[in-house]
């Protein structure tokens, strides 16, 4: 049995079945980021006054990783063109540029999170802090070693926007003088929190598209040569779904990186 | 889809290129309201929202055919619109509801 309007739209929506779908897949995922959004929101005018970070996280790399999925966007919507003007070498070229630009994406991502997550704040016993990137943690030694700077009050490490030539210096401590240590995983703070279950769940998304888009360049592309119309709605479908994921992160950026 | 495969292939690029500057433009506009003094936080969140909405605007327009789509995703979008801005509308209305007794250490 045949399915049908795969290829030719419905009547009654003037559609094929697959963008309808797809559709209304993302009003499901605007709704799912939205309530994110919502406790971004909440989370943020809810938090005490100076304990909002400013400038936790590099504005040059989120700058790049913005460029890097708006090309992206271009590529996937030039492969659906390519597919409609019937030259699938050119398909193939703009998909293979579309996942690599994903994979870039995500290993600009990690090494974010890797940051993040070498990134300690050390609380010692005679009332000031040391935070900063950790070299050292050998628990066979009697001390870590750190690159930072020590501050005396708990807000300075807020707002690292409004100051100027933060000193990172090599820190040597003695784990006796250490009262407690905890890195910024999103246990640390509910900024880093939420940045990690955004931008987490934005990974998830690059990842789950760059797999359609792998299938469809790689062994799915077969379709192109017994039915090339399906095969490009597959692609547009494909593409509509990266477009959307591009979206997110245009939200994504400002909110977490720049405000 | 009518012109010759390799000029409508070459017009697609041109017009991808156009929408690139274009992201490329706001992306820059709203690091730039980042840093310089809007005088003060609210002043400049909505600056910088308001630039990624345009920018969102070409993505959508542009890149996603929204500017000429069909009826019924028209609809789609219309609800959806709808229940998203009941959701955010809800989050702004409880956004300074905290539980008595609250207070900031």
């Amino acid at each position: 049995m045949e399915i049908p309007y795969t290829v030719e739209p419905r009547p009654d929506t003037g559609a094929y079945n697959a963008k309808i779908g797809i559709w209304l897949f993302l009003a499901s995922e605007v709704m799912l980021f939205g309530g994110l959004f919502s406790a971004y929101v909440l989370l943020r005018v809810g938090a005490a006054p100076g304990e909002w970070p400013h400038g936790w996280l590099n504005v040059t790399l989120g700058t790049i990783n913005t460029l890097i999925l708006a090309l992206s966007a271009i590529t996937t919507l030039l492969a659906w063109a390519a597919c409609k003007f019937r030259q699938f070498a050119r398909f193939k070229f703009f998909h293979a540029c579309t996942l690599l630009l994903a994979l870039s994406f995500l290993c600009i991502k990690m090494y974010e999170y890797h940051d993040k997550w070498i990134h300690y704040e050390i609380q010692l016993t005679d009332g000031r802090i040391a935070d900063g990137h950790m070299i050292k943690n050998d628990p066979k030694t009697d001390y870590v070693v750190i690159e930072g700077r020590y501050v005396s009050d708990p807000k300075d490490l807020y707002d690292l926007r409004a100051q100027k030539n933060i000193p990172h210096d090599e820190i040597k401590i003695p784990r006796a003088q250490i009262k407690s240590m905890e890195n910024y995983g999103p246990w640390h703070h509910t900024y880093l929190a939420i940045y990690f279950t955004l931008t987490g769940l934005h990974a998830l998304h690059i990842l789950g598209g760059s797999l359609v888009i792998g299938f469809l360049w790689g062994p799915g592309s077969r379709m192109w040569q017994t039915d090339p119309e399906r095969f490009t709605n597959r692609v547009e479908v494909s593409g509509l779904f990266w477009h959307f994921v591009d979206l997110v992160w245009i939200f994504l950026f400002p909110v977490l990186y720049l405000t | 889809m009518s012109e010759s495969p390799v000029t409508g292939l070459k017009s697609y690029v041109r017009r991808c290129a156009l929408v690139f500057l274009a992201v490329l433009c706001t992306t820059s506009m709203m690091i730039t309201a980042s840093f310089a003094n809007l005088g003060g936080w609210p002043v400049k969140v909505a600056a910088i929202l308001a630039i990624a909405v345009v920018n969102a605007c070409i993505v959508a327009g542009f890149l996603m055919h929204l500017l000429s789509e069909k009826k019924t995703i028209y609809i789609v979008l219309g609800f959806t619109a709808f229940f998203f801005a009941g959701l955010m509308g809800l989050t702004v209305w409880a956004m300074h509801d905290m539980p008595p007794g609250t207070s900031f250490h």
